[in-house]
């Protein structure tokens, strides 16, 4: 059952009381909130995803609540609950929505060792996936919702699941959380894309969640090995340039970019080389996301012997 | 799953049902977060090898020997009470007149005391059993160093210089040590029977029942522990924790000395009283396990720590200035701070942390 045959009645039940359990690729999150924001929020960007039994496992039980304070009607503020703890200060009320967002990050990051955790941007196309590391402001997130709004299909904007067992990454599609002058770009490249209520003045700026596609969502369970790793950088104007990029050093921009390679040890250093070994690595600057797809759509996936020199 | 996440006993829970092949027999779901924790407590093993091995080779330089205790203990000593026991801060106990020495060598060597007010400085200093905790500059790192299992004011009075004889190096020759077996237990039962904060309440159970279930198989251990809980006035601890290990965990201790550590059993409407707030605050702190009472059993049992801690007259003080001098101060300070950014916000898609 997906969550748009719910009535807005019992969407608003579940998220009150009992909870309601959103399939968010691997994992299930079990979401509270009476907050109008949350509410709508999640109407209007998780409509496509399942949503499961109340009585089975959930993997993360969330909430977003206001203070039992005076700072919930003083200059209102909001808390992220996991397990009905905090482990965040307090941020305004009107972040409501976006502290579900990073709060589900926090969870991820937290609890799934099972996978060596990446933070970059994991776009796929025809069985090949690219990984897009790269520090916040490179504009990332922007190449990312510009690639899914052209058909790629979206794993992440923000998390590598990345699994040492199989060698697979696993998609776990979630609203694309655009910043500043990135919801204006996206809204005028895609304006049929659905894009969600702007929160002002957060740590990040302005921002605003892009939703997934449906295709996206459906195909969440579908984990795919990884072909490119790719290092994006905007420039104004600049021509799109792909540049390779020699491995060790794609390798220790990995790790920068890695949650919890050194808690993994070995495993972890095992993982990422094996990663590593699978990939064709670029740097890869542009200044027009038109552009910037072309190169993309026609990338040639690695040829099958392995180049570990490259 | 998130009652045992809420006492760190997930990485526990791994180990125990790995020990007896279970794991393939449960849902993979609950398994994957077993798993993810198993990994971590791998991880924090590491961490805490590495840095004993940092306190080491700062002894060295004053050839100073230090006991270890609690979690740092049970992992360098190799104890099954090591596995998967995660913890926060590295205790150690050294004899009261070397304190100075070794807690100069560490400042010199990168760690720093946490806490900057003089009340909190003079209070550490005068009256408990350990000095202000020190952090490690850039590992972040914290240190507890202890002359004393129980502050300078406690009821209980145990003979640190008892503990410190008996103690066993880790290795021939080498600067670290552990405490006895007979006083690691007793230890261990004290932290949480007369001082301790119940928050991991259950981890610490847990705690006791493994050392319990592991040194019991040496010869006259049992003689021992009780042969020594009553010379070093330990008994009441160790009967509160032999009593609610066999009950909550079912740890095997024979009758005879249940009947021997009777000795140290309150009258009995103490005990009913102590039965009605042990059951409750033992449990986790989790919506799930909260019963009638147990705010209040948890909150009585938080005065009672701090009354066994130290006599009204020094207690009373202590509060009022904890409630309203520290945080008029902290106030004050937080108006001073100016705001930086913190480097975990810059890099990842979180919020600050608490």
């Amino acid at each position: 059952m997906e969550l748009s045959s719910l009535t807005q009645c019992e969407l608003n039940t579940q998220l009150r009381h009992q909870g309601l359990r959103l399939r968010i690729g691997p994992f299930i999150a079990q979401i509270r909130s009476s907050i109008p924001s949350v509410i709508n929020g999640i109407q209007q960007l998780y409509a496509d995803y399942p949503i499961e039994q109340e009585s089975g496992f959930a993997d993360f039980h969330v909430e977003v609540s206001p203070p039992r304070n005076l700072r919930r009607w003083f200059r209102p503020q909001v808390l992220f609950l996991f397990d009905h703890k905090s482990p965040f200060k307090p941020l305004p009320y009107e972040q409501a929505f976006p502290v579900l967002e990073w709060g589900l990050n926090w969870c991820v990051s937290q609890f799934a060792h099972n996978y060596l955790t990446l933070h970059a941007a994991v776009v796929e196309k025809d069985g090949h996936t690219v990984i897009m590391p790269a520090p916040p402001g490179s504009g990332k997130s922007t190449l990312c919702a510009g690639l899914v709004a052209r058909g790629w299909r979206l794993f992440s904007d923000e998390l590598v699941l990345f699994s040492p067992k199989t060698g697979e990454v696993s998609p776990i599609p979630r609203p694309i959380s655009l910043k500043n002058e990135s919801i204006e770009v996206i809204r005028s490249f895609a304006p049929e894309v659905v894009i969600g209520r702007s929160s002002a003045d957060t740590a990040k700026g302005t921002v605003a969640h892009m939703k997934a596609p449906i295709e996206s969502v459906r195909q969440a369970m579908m984990p795919v090995a990884p072909t490119w790793v790719i290092y994006p950088r905007f420039e104004a104007h600049a021509s799109a340039q792909l540049i390779s990029k020699p491995k060790g050093a794609a390798f220790m921009r990995l790790i920068e970019n890695s949650f919890n390679y050194t808690l993994l040890g070995l495993q972890g250093f095992e993982a990422l080389t094996g990663l590593i070994d699978v990939c064709d690595c670029y740097d890869f600057s542009y200044g027009s996301l038109d552009e910037a797809i072309a190169v993309f759509d026609a990338l040639e996936p690695p040829s099958t012997s392995l180049n570990i020199c490259n | 799953m998130c009652q045992a996440r809420q006492v760190d006993l997930l990485p526990r829970l791994w180990y125990l049902l790995n020990d007896r092949d279970l794991l393939d027999e449960l849902p993979p779901e609950p398994v994957r977060h077993l798993e993810s924790a198993h990994a971590f407590a791998l991880a924090h093993e590491r961490g805490v090898r590495w840095e004993v091995e940092c306190i080491r080779r700062v002894l060295l330089e004053i050839d100073e020997q230090i006991i270890l205790l609690k979690g740092a203990a049970y992992v360098m000593a190799k104890l099954p009470a090591g596995r998967g026991r995660i913890f926060h801060d590295i205790d150690f106990m050294v004899p009261k007149g070397k304190l100075n020495a070794v807690e100069s060598v560490f400042l010199r060597h990168g760690w720093r005391s946490m806490y900057a007010d003089a009340y909190d400085q003079r209070y550490y200093r005068q009256w408990m059993h350990e000095l202000p905790p020190l952090r490690h500059y850039k590992r972040r790192s914290v240190l507890d160093i202890h002359h004393s299992i129980l502050p300078e004011t406690a009821r209980l009075y145990p003979d640190s210089r008892k503990l410190l004889a008996a103690a066993q190096p880790l290795v021939k020759g080498g600067n670290l040590k552990v405490l006895a077996p007979v006083d690691m237990v007793l230890h261990s039962a004290t932290h949480l029977f007369h001082d301790g904060e119940l928050e991991s309440g259950l981890r610490d159970l847990v705690d006791l029942d493994s050392l319990l279930r592991h040194f019991s198989q040496a010869d006259s251990f049992w003689d021992k522990l009780t042969e020594r809980a009553l010379e070093i006035d330990l008994i009441r601890p160790l009967f509160y924790a032999l009593k609610y290990a066999d009950r909550i965990l079912g740890t095997p201790v024979p009758d005879y000395v249940m009947d021997k550590v009777q000795r140290g059993s309150p009258n009995i409407g103490m005990v009913w009283l102590m039965d009605q707030m042990f059951y409750r605050a033992l449990k986790p702190d989790h919506v799930s396990c909260r019963e009638g009472f147990t705010g209040i059993a948890r909150w009585m049992l938080y005065v009672r720590s701090h009354y066994l801690r130290m006599p009204f007259r020094l207690l009373v003080p202590h509060l009022l200035h904890k409630a309203f001098v520290t945080p008029y101060k902290e106030w004050k300070l937080e108006k001073q701070a100016v705001k930086q950014p913190n480097r975990a916000d810059v890099l990842k898609d979180v919020p600050p942390e608490n």
